[in-house]
């Protein structure tokens, strides 16, 4: 396979900070990170002021900077919580952004090395993904690997990739209830493999550990979908889950590829499962709702851009699920407001459908 | 399917309905308030401990089918896990050859002449010359599972040295559910150490039957002509811990190297195809039966898997003559894939065996005109099924139900 040359240039790291104290944090990913340009989005909620260790090239956004950018918007969208990270993918200027949650620390592979997964994610996203045909030794284009027989030839060009997501070591991402039926769940076990997942098929995007191509599919990384009792534990948003699909769906009308699998990384313990059994979980509800209506929507030809595909959901949202809760109503509002903002902000995505 | 895997399902509908009708909940799970929260923590642990049962055996009901034209060698090294069960031995070529079986081991052996003995004129489904003859083992077979390997295939080890049971790792994956609905980024959700991740559809977390358990090979990987020409001495040295289902609507690579599956849920759809001699293509047999095989349990809801076990796949075939057999395959397939992407089966085909004869029939209307080809392999697909029916009556793969007394 031949060597990936990654442009440190190219490559922007958002990091969402939920806690005020984020020295051990970045500490620990400095190896890493320090090549790269990092943009810190402070939790507009979180009253501290942050601690950064020095030797970052870093920017940092707080509540005033979000207020000032958004204008008159700015009560539209909230960026509380975890979706501060979105206003890191807007003030993004490279084509690749990797983004890990504030809880996150490198893990260590199954030789108990220091897993790069900045590298790891710029990988897979600049490697072709294959998700019209499934690969039995998974990724192709990884070093030692090829496509089985019977793969045909025509397909083994692959597409272009632009989402990658992550998985997580110790503490995986599991909903409220699960944590309770299994308090002592760990997640030991080490999965070397990155895969494409297949075309119309949908899946939990987690935001915890991801790598986007926002050139490709910017646009479709949104704050769209907030629960009213939204807190501050992973478990009690969804905002990511809806982003993903959103992304899924543009990747699967614009013949992208989405990728899962590696990179790990370690995520620390937090919370506790048993209070959030005690709030409403409306996420796990809406759920329901949720996934038919994504296996189901379809784009017009029309749609060549992410920002295209984008507008279609949002209505085609409003339309089906607006009826059944306001939540969605107001999702699909936000997702035309996030575009609006998106286009005044950034560059339009340049990808046409392939 | 819940009488699988009754820990997983059970718990999954107390979490569904804790989450949606908590006022029920007293009624259906608890014998006490459900108010008290350390009343559920251990109700549901108790639930957790329910399922975490050894893998049953199935020595009555599995038959390893091994189509050989070689040595059964490698049985020795497999005795340790293969000698509680019946093995259906399917010998290809020279009839008059005798083919050892090692001591010990429980077995029929069919050659040639049995097959044309057994089917008569039906024989002309069944190559000559080439592995694909195994299916008429699973024809033959009485049991509900069958597992196929290869005979240059052996015990591979995993990173910690410990050797791989393969046959247990496929009985687990058979009877755990699938997840073809909706991809669980985590993989196998029912595997020890692992579940469902947040965002996943309480709904859907029951899964549906496992048809077919696909495993890997360390070692020689199952690549084709062209790639083993480029890469002659690539080696697949990664083991991926994972088990996972292949999504709804999505094809993949079908090898019978090391392959597991419910032939009481898909058995009629595992015909390998008309190969080897006499036939103008080649190691194709397992990919066409894998495609049948994956649009008919798209069709009838039920899951194929693919990932662990590993087997230790020894023998590297030479590429040159491999070339020669595929090389029809390699291009026809590109007009075999889109059709098997878009073939679409009425309502109306309830059973395996009215999936596969429509397939048949489409296979007639639309392959008919890449090549002749494509016309007998239709015929010979009939053939099949009649074949099937003889040999297995009054036992309808019927999907979801179960009720038939054998």
């Amino acid at each position: 396979m031949s060597h990936i040359s990654i442009i440190d240039d190219e490559v922007d790291i958002v990091v969402g900070a939920l806690q005020p104290d984020l020295s051990s944090f970045m500490e620990e990913w400095k190896p890493i990170f320090s090549r790269f340009h990092l943009i810190i989005v402070k939790d507009p909620d979180l009253k501290e002021d942050l601690k950064i260790p020095d030797g970052f090239n870093m920017d940092l956004y707080t509540k005033s900077d979000i207020d000032r950018v958004m204008g008159s918007s700015s009560t539209a969208i909230s960026f509380s919580g975890y979706s501060c990270r979105y206003f890191g993918y807007l003030m993004s200027r490279k084509k690749y952004v990797i983004c890990f949650d504030d809880d996150c620390v490198p893990a260590r592979d199954s030789n108990g090395c220091i897993i790069d997964a900045v590298s790891q994610h710029i990988a897979n996203l600049a490697t072709p993904a294959t998700p019209f045909f499934f690969n039995t030794l998974y990724d192709p284009y990884r070093e030692g690997t090829d496509f089985v027989r019977g793969y045909p030839f025509s397909l083994r060009n692959g597409v272009d990739c632009g989402l990658s997501c992550g998985l997580w070591l110790n503490l995986a991402d599991y909903d409220a209830p699960t944590q309770v039926l299994k308090p002592d769940l760990r997640n030991v076990r080490y999965v070397d493999a990155v895969l494409t997942v297949p075309s119309r098929t949908m899946m939990p995007v987690s935001g915890i550990n991801i790598g986007v191509n926002t050139e490709l599919v910017g646009p479709a990384m949104l704050p769209a979908f907030q629960l009213v009792k939204e807190g501050k534990i992973r478990w009690e948003t969804v905002e990511d889950i809806w982003s993903g699909m959103c992304v899924k769906v543009v990747c699967d009308h614009l013949r992208l590829g989405v990728k899962s699998g590696l990179p790990y990384v370690w995520r620390k313990e937090r919370g506790d499962a048993i209070e959030s059994l005690r709030k409403e979980w409306d996420g796990v509800k809406l759920m329901e709702d949720v996934v038919p209506f994504f296996q189901s929507v379809r784009l017009s030809k029309e749609a060549v851009t992410a920002e295209d595909c984008v507008a279609e959901i949002a209505a085609s949202v409003k339309e089906k699920l607006g009826p059944v809760n306001p939540v969605f109503a107001r999702a699909a509002d936000t997702m035309v407001e996030w575009t609006k903002i998106w286009k005044r902000v950034r560059r339009p995505s340049k990808v046409q459908r392939q | 399917m819940c009488n699988n895997n009754t820990g997983a399902c059970s718990r999954y509908k107390f979490i569904y309905y804790l989450v949606f009708f908590p006022a029920e909940l007293s009624d259906r799970f608890l014998v006490v308030s459900s108010s008290s929260i350390s009343c559920i923590e251990q109700n549901l642990r108790a639930m957790a401990a329910i399922s975490k049962s050894a893998t049953p055996v199935l020595k009555d009901e599995l038959d390893i089918v091994i189509p050989t034209i070689r040595n059964l060698d490698f049985l020795d090294m497999w005795r340790p896990f293969f000698e509680p069960y019946h093995l259906i031995i399917v010998q290809d070529g020279d009839p008059s050859k005798v083919i050892k079986v090692p001591d010990g081991f429980d077995y029929e052996l069919y050659n040639r002449n049995d097959v044309n003995k057994i089917l008569g004129p039906k024989a002309s489904c069944i190559s000559f010359k080439d592995s694909a003859c195994r299916c008429f083992g699973f024809m033959v077979s009485k049991k509900k599972y069958i597992f196929t390997i290869d005979d240059d295939c052996f015990v591979a080890k995993d990173p910690s040295g410990k050797e791989i049971n393969a046959l247990e790792q496929h009985i687990k994956n058979l009877l755990t559910p699938s997840t073809p609905f909706f991809f669980n980024t985590l993989y196998d959700p029912y595997r020890e150490g692992t579940d469902f991740v947040r965002g996943y559809p309480f709904s859907l977390r029951e899964g549906v039957p496992t048809a077919v358990s696909h495993g890997l090979w360390l070692n020689v990987p199952d690549y084709d002509a062209p790639t083993q020409l480029v890469k002659p001495l690539e080696r697949n040295n990664r083991f991926v811990d994972a088990v996972m289902t292949i999504p709804k609507g999505t094809l993949f690579p079908m090898c019978g190297m090391n392959l597991a599956f419910n032939r009481d849920l898909i058995g009629p759809a595992m015909y390998f195809g008309l190969m080897g001699d006499g036939q103008p293509i080649g190691r194709y047999d397992d990919m066409w039966a894998g495609w049948c095989t994956k649009v008919i349990c798209d069709h009838l809801g039920l899951g194929v898997k693919t990932g662990l076990p590993y087997i230790w796949h020894s023998k590297a075939s030479n590429p040159f003559v491999n070339l020669k057999k595929e090389y029809k395959g390699i291009y026809w397939q590109e007009e075999l894939i889109p059709f098997f992407q878009s073939v679409a089966l009425p309502k109306d085909c309830t059973t395996v065996q009215k999936c596969y004869l429509e397939i048949s029939k489409q296979v007639k209307a639309k392959l008919g005109k890449v090549d002749d080809y494509f016309n007998k392999l239709a015929d010979a697909m009939a053939t099949w099924i009649e074949a099937w029916d003889e040999l297995n009556p009054s036992k309808g793969t019927v999907a979801l139900s179960n009720g038939i007394a054998k």
